[in-house]
């Protein structure tokens, strides 16, 4: 195994290199052949290290390339780390990323060739970066992962670069996480600082022999979690995340589920030791990942925009997988990035679909009735649907489950609120569903004749997500309804230290059953009242109030950052640039050749050309160093 | 004779070529002055010399006399180029030079 770890992240390197370098000589046929199989053979390669890792008798492996940074007693070398968590998390990269590209190919055909070549490249990039973040064997391997899938969001937000506002939309994408990144970085040489390593093995050994709430373990772990508030689009930073939707849908789709923002999930599930040790840092990621799950989901609420609803889903989602490590329940998180890897790609690709068809139409209130001549597009997404709401058996219920009942476990209140979200989130998908799909065609004449399926490309990678989303929860079915909870099993080496130290809350089969009842019985309620409303939803032309106008308004989010943060920093910069350099900075220079010229003008006065006057000044000068050569 | 009058002699002596150069207007003058003044230097030499049986400051002397031989003899020079360009010896009127 170990002598063909490095092919998984080489072939989408060299894809990269293929498409980015030979963009004005190949054509788009060969260039996306040539991304989608280079990511096909790390798929392919991660099969094979998955099953040698599914063995029993597996160890987890550090795989050494080179020495990376060698200072004094700091010793940073390129490793790889191959383990549970990482070879799922390359199945999923992989896999998904596979279907992505391939879906791509046929979405993006519209492009000239280098366009076409230079999405690829950037494509394959992404998969490269996500691939070093979760291979890494300490933190810095991960952070130049971190950093590069930020880059490659900002490339591909702003794929479309002529139009302005997309340019703002990668720029802003870009500052909010080089926020979080910030933290990120300042936790990584706290952790130099205190562990004198930032290899992941000695890191959590290490971190075993400090005492549980230690004050620097809370700082490290709270400055890293800064950083997954900014890469996985968590309260305050999740801004990003809506406006990211500037970028080709299919590239959503792969920030969404497969890269990007699963990366600060997996860096708090690999640094589950340290999370562990830090009760309040677990604490503070619980709140965050809760109230970010019912704030996103109640902005999607009311959103028209078929992406935005599935971008503040998307938020909304990964609220649950930080409440689900705030809470201990590291595999129920990771269980919930692989089902949201599928059903969330699932959406973004059936979203691009109708895109596709509608003519480039976003809107949802001028869709409607495309179910009949979108029959594999409409089925793909209704299964998604269903398995974002968590109705059994799909998926989403088993992940979501694993959550809500560790959360149940840690605080009822926790649990509650979930629930809530739980409700809004089976609201918006039917909404969404009823709104695209169903009532009568609200669009011009134009699209309805336009309205096609589209090509196999792009409808064989729904299938086969659709299929995924289906059946993906049942490796993980607990032993409640009879299962085996293989997924469990399966990680638990990864979690073992830190779950000896803090043994979750055990629930009895009687309180589970209660809870899963009372959950998906309100979910299903949801559902079916959300479908009484928009199955034959009609545009009504009268103006929000109250509520609903704050929520079509994002809560006013972004108005109330551009006021406090923005304006003020936009008025110190301001002031520095008018009033600090030309008055200060300017003026200070400006006054020393002043100075200069006037203590000149002075001085020259004294040279008057007459002969007796210097003499005069030369003994004058003379006498006054005898003096001072006597008497001092 | 005691050291003290010698080199009370070259005091007064380096005094008078002092003050003659800061007074004087006269180029030659003022040149005499400076010559004056460098003998009272030679005459305190010579006598601290013979005072402290070192021969060496006498060699010295002989140096100095030397370039000075050679010294008047430029400023000489120069003086009667000054004069001709400006029929006069006033060291003010060098202020000319100015522009």
């Amino acid at each position: 195994m170990k002598n063909i770890v490095w092919l998984i992240p080489l072939f989408p390197l060299a894809g990269f290199l293929i498409n980015g370098l030979g963009r004005r000589f190949i054509t788009k046929t060969v260039s996306g052949i040539i991304s989608s199989l280079t990511v096909l053979a790390s798929f392919i390669v991660s099969c094979i290290i998955f099953s040698d890792v599914r063995e029993a008798a597996f160890t987890p492996q550090t795989i050494h390339l080179f020495d990376f940074i060698s200072a004094g007693s700091l010793h940073i070398p390129f490793d790889f780390y191959i383990d549970q968590l990482t070879s799922l998390f390359l199945l999923i990269i992989t896999g998904v990323g596979f279907l992505i590209h391939v879906y791509s190919t046929a979405y993006m055909h519209e492009e000239t060739n280098e366009g076409f070549a230079r999405y690829f490249a950037y494509l394959n990039l992404f998969v490269f970066m996500m691939l070093l973040l979760v291979m890494g064997a300490n933190y810095v391997i991960m952070f130049i992962g971190w950093e590069g899938v930020g880059l490659c969001s900002y490339l591909l937000i702003g794929f479309w670069f002529k139009n302005n506002d997309f340019n703002n939309a990668a720029v802003k994408a870009f500052v909010v996480n080089r926020i979080g990144d910030l933290g990120f970085i300042i936790g990584l040489f706290l952790m130099i600082k205190t562990f004198g390593s930032l290899t992941f093995t000695d890191v959590f050994s290490k971190a075993g022999e400090m005492t549980m709430g230690s004050g620097i373990l809370t700082a490290i772990t709270i400055l890293l979690f800064i950083g997954a508030t900014g890469k996985s689009a968590q309260i305050p930073l999740y801004t990003w995340l809506p406006d990211a939707m500037a970028g080709p849908t299919p590239v959503s789709a792969l920030i969404h589920a497969a890269t990007m923002v699963t990366a600060g999930v997996y860096m708090i599930a690999r640094s589950n030791m340290l999370y562990v040790l830090s009760p309040a840092t677990e604490t503070i990621v619980a709140v965050v990942g809760v109230v970010t799950a019912v704030f996103a989901a109640s902005i999607a609420l009311k959103q028209n925009d078929i992406k935005r609803v599935l971008a503040y889903s998307t938020v909304s989602q990964l609220g649950y997988m930080f409440l689900g490590l705030g809470v201990g329940a590291f595999t129920g998180a990771v269980f919930h990035v692989m089902t949201h890897a599928f059903f969330k790609a699932l959406l973004f690709l059936c979203a691009g679909s109708v895109i596709h068809a509608m003519g480039g139409e976003q809107d949802m209130r001028k869709m409607g009735g495309l179910k009949g001549r979108m029959k594999i597009t409409y089925i793909t997404f209704l299964v998604a649907c269903l398995a974002i709401s968590g109705i059994p058996p799909l998926s989403g219920f088993f992940s979501k489950d694993e959550i809500l009942g560790a959360a149940f476990g840690s605080n009822v209140i926790y649990w509650a609120v979930g629930v809530l979200g739980a409700l809004m989130t089976a609201f918006y998908m039917f909404r969404a569903l009823g709104m695209t799909f169903h009532g009568k065609f609200r669009g011009t004449e134009e699209q309805e004749h336009h309205v096609h399926e589209s090509p196999a490309p792009m409808t064989v990678p729904l299938i086969v997500l659709a299929l995924l989303a289906f059946v993906g929860g049942w490796i993980g079915i607990p032993a409640l309804y009879g299962g085996r909870d293989n997924f469990g099993n399966f990680l638990a080496p990864v979690f073992a230290q830190s779950k000896a130290l803090a043994t979750p809350h055990e629930l009895s089969y009687n309180t589970e059953w209660i809870l899963v009842i009372i959950t998906t019985s309100l979910v299903i309620l949801s559902v079916i009242w959300t479908w009484t409303k928009f199955a034959k939803y009609k545009a009504r032309e009268k103006e929000a109030t109250g509520l609903e106008k704050i929520l079509e308004n994002k809560w006013y989010v972004d108005e109330i950052y551009a006021a406090v943060i923005g304006k003020p920093l936009r008025a110190i910069a301001g002031w520095l640039n008018d009033d600090a350099e030309k008055s200060g900075f300017d003026g200070m220079v400006n006054g020393v050749g002043k100075l200069v010229q006037w203590g000149s003008r002075q001085i020259r006065l004294i040279q008057t050309g007459r002969v007796g006057f210097y003499i005069f000044g030369m003994v004058i000068g003379m006498v006054i160093l005898l003096f001072i050569a006597f008497y001092f | 004779m005691p050291i003290q009058n010698y080199i009370w002699l070259s005091i007064a002596l380096f005094c008078i070529g002092v003050t003659g150069v800061l007074i004087r207007r006269n180029a030659i003058i003022v040149f005499m002055c400076i010559e004056l003044m460098l003998n009272a230097v030679n005459l305190l030499l010579v006598s601290l010399s013979k005072y402290h049986h070192d021969a060496s400051a006498q060699i010295f002397v002989f140096f100095i006399m030397a370039v000075a031989a050679a010294e008047v003899s430029v400023g000489l020079a120069i003086i009667v180029m000054v004069y001709r360009h400006t029929k006069s010896v006033d060291v003010n009127i060098l202020n000319r030079l100015k522009n």
